[in-house]
């Protein structure tokens, strides 16, 4: 047991990084990820068939192909990269936060899926007499639609979380594989894999990744059930 | 109160031209179901935009497709029951009851939990979930709940319409006492003359998206010609009365009128309380003479006011019993054979046990004096 958690300093900035990616990944891409599945699920305009493949993009892409994109566009001279760059001081290339960005954009059409679902589910009739109570739209979503689709939002959440975990091609394409700053799990355990004797090191990362990964499952599965059980839904 | 409509909207094949003003405690909306007394409430309501129109509460205007007027609905303060309850599902039924408050300004705020929960006996589920009730159950914590948010108008969409005859029964009386006890105005969708002649006091007969007739309760149920077919058999005159005393011997409750006293079931009823009776005019027995030696205890003394053709071989005959008018469907043969004609003096003859919970109302389950 003890050569499991006996990591060198480089594997526990892997693992921590890991989860402060995929963890930034998730719940930057709550909110977007709500407009979107709500106008995807309820809006009627033109163009939704395209912004609905626009969303699925990086589900079907392959993920270097994705990581290019956000290199175009996110990097140091790319037209959104240098904005961020000059007016907020944000940047993505080959910083912790591009990693975040990668795994957020690669698990987001994931997430809007599973909330898109749960919006579609949730019957508007209630929402209508939330009206005649008195509630203007804003708050008939924070009262009543919000709550509603917890549980499709927490397994969205999860879906996005697991997909940052696992996220390597984009990342690494994107910013690139360097320690303590881009340096994934995946991409930590790509790196064992590519010298002599790092298969220890590799199994012990993947086992570490297993774990995290089942946690995240098992912990979205509590909390739905309880998010469930409280709503008693008929 | 007063009530304005005056609306033209147009749904797939089907045009809803409505135009009536009503001032009534409580109005009902009556027709048979694609009448479009639904898309009405639903306008009066806002949960749809009419393609031209007007509809106004005491002069306030919430609707004017001509002055470009539109309330959006949560600034309507009218309040909704639906046909099935809507109750939010991840809240208590405090939860539930409690919502509307929210929203309404506190000066404004005039209804009282307390007040609600008793009137329409809901305080042993207020820990409850929506999912844990009973039709019943959750059309009333419906009612209490669109009642806490303190409307100025109150609607409700066919509110018994999807309960069995069970839980309509343990609903009405709550209705009942909502449109005494409190001072808000109700708009009532139905399309059961039991509902419409035991609650209304104001009636829109709507056909076909258009106002065939409106008028006070009494006037509007004699006009059987209103009637849906399929609920012809159910109409009749309808007679606010009083109950005098109970026959504890017999079970039998003894009510007066104008048209004389009248012998129905035992009703669960203090003396001295208003009971509103229907009397269907197919129960309705005419007699030349008073008769004798007949089971039938209620007869009425009377003169007929109008003879008007009726479905198949048989006509309608109003009978101005005292003021009261009674009515009565028989055969044309029957017609014939006894000679009636206009301002003839007649008796209309009514068995007690024609009367039932449905042309009674049977009175609040517990509170018998209420």
């Amino acid at each position: 047991m003890n050569w499991l958690l006996d990591l060198t300093p480089d594997e526990w900035n892997a693992v921590r990084l890991s989860i402060k990616v995929a963890t930034v990944a998730m719940i930057a891409s709550v909110p977007p990820g709500i407009l979107l599945a709500l106008l995807l699920a309820r809006g009627r305009f033109w163009g939704k068939t395209l912004l609905n493949g626009l969303v699925h993009l990086p589900l079907i892409l392959p993920p270097v192909v994705t990581g290019y994109l956000l290199l175009l566009t996110f990097g140091r001279r790319g037209p959104a990269g240098a904005f961020l760059a000059e007016h907020f001081g944000i940047v993505f290339s080959f910083r912790w936060t591009g990693a975040a960005l990668a795994c957020g954009v690669m698990g987001f059409p994931l997430m809007v899926r599973a909330i898109r679902l749960s919006i579609e589910a949730v019957d508007r009739r209630i929402e209508a007499a939330a009206g005649t109570l008195g509630a203007n739209p804003l708050w008939v979503f924070a009262t009543i639609t919000l709550p509603l689709i917890l549980p499709g939002l927490i397994a969205g959440a999860i879906l996005s979380f697991a997909k940052a975990m696992g996220e390597f091609g984009a990342t690494i394409t994107f910013v690139s594989n360097i320690p303590n700053e881009t340096q994934t799990l995946p991409s930590a355990i790509y790196t064992f894999t590519q010298v002599p004797g790092g298969d220890a090191g590799a199994l012990r990362l993947t086992l570490i990744s297993i774990v995290i990964s089942m946690a995240a499952l098992i912990a979205s599965e509590v909390l739905a059930r309880r998010v469930g059980r409280r709503m008693d839904i008929e | 109160m007063t009530l304005s409509v005056d609306i033209n909207h147009r749904l797939a094949g089907f045009a809803v031209e409505a135009k009536f003003e009503s001032a009534g405690r409580l109005t009902a909306l009556f027709g048979p179901s694609g009448s479009g007394k639904s898309t009405l409430i639903n306008l009066i309501a806002g949960l749809i935009r009419p393609d031209k129109g007007r509809i106004a509460v005491d002069g306030r205007v919430l609707v004017d497709t001509e002055a470009r007027t539109f309330v959006p609905m949560h600034r309507r303060r009218i309040g909704m029951v639906f046909q099935d309850a809507r109750l939010f599902p991840h809240m208590s039924v405090a939860g539930n009851l409690r919502y509307g408050r929210w929203f309404t300004p506190a000066s404004e705020r005039y209804a009282k939990m307390d007040a609600v929960v008793d009137l329409l006996g809901i305080g042993h589920l207020l820990d409850r979930r929506p999912a844990k009730l009973s039709g019943g159950e959750k059309q009333r914590v419906a009612i209490g709940r669109a009642l806490l948010a303190s409307p100025n108008l109150l609607l409700m969409d066919e509110p018994l319409a999807a309960l069995d005859e069970a839980r309509k029964a343990e609903i009405l009386p709550y209705i009942e006492r909502l449109r005494d006890e409190t001072k808000i105005p109700i708009v009532y969708v139905s399309h059961s003359i039991a509902e419409v002649a035991r609650l209304a006091s104001d009636v829109v007969v709507l056909s076909q998206g258009k106002v065939a007739a409106a008028g006070p309760t009494e006037a509007i149920m004699q006009r059987l010609d209103l009637l849906p077919a399929e609920e012809r058999g159910e109409g009749g005159a309808v007679l606010d009365t009083k109950v005098l005393r109970h026959d504890e011997a017999f079970g039998m409750t003894l009510l007066t009128s104008a048209a004389g006293e009248i012998r129905v079931p035992k009703l669960a009823m203090a003396a001295g309380a208003p009971v509103r009776i229907r009397i269907r005019a197919r129960d309705v027995m005419i007699a030349t003479e008073r008769p004798a030696g007949l089971s039938a205890l209620n007869i009425l003394a009377g003169t007929i006011t109008a003879v008007r053709p009726g479905i198949g071989p048989t006509v309608e005959i109003a009978i101005d019993c005292n003021g009261a008018i009674v009515l009565a469907r028989i055969t044309e043969q029957s017609k014939h054979t006894l000679r009636l004609a206009l301002g003839q003096q007649v008796f209309a003859v009514i068995k007690t046990v024609s009367f039932d919970s449905a042309t009674t109302g049977a009175g609040l389950p517990v509170e018998a004096d209420g």
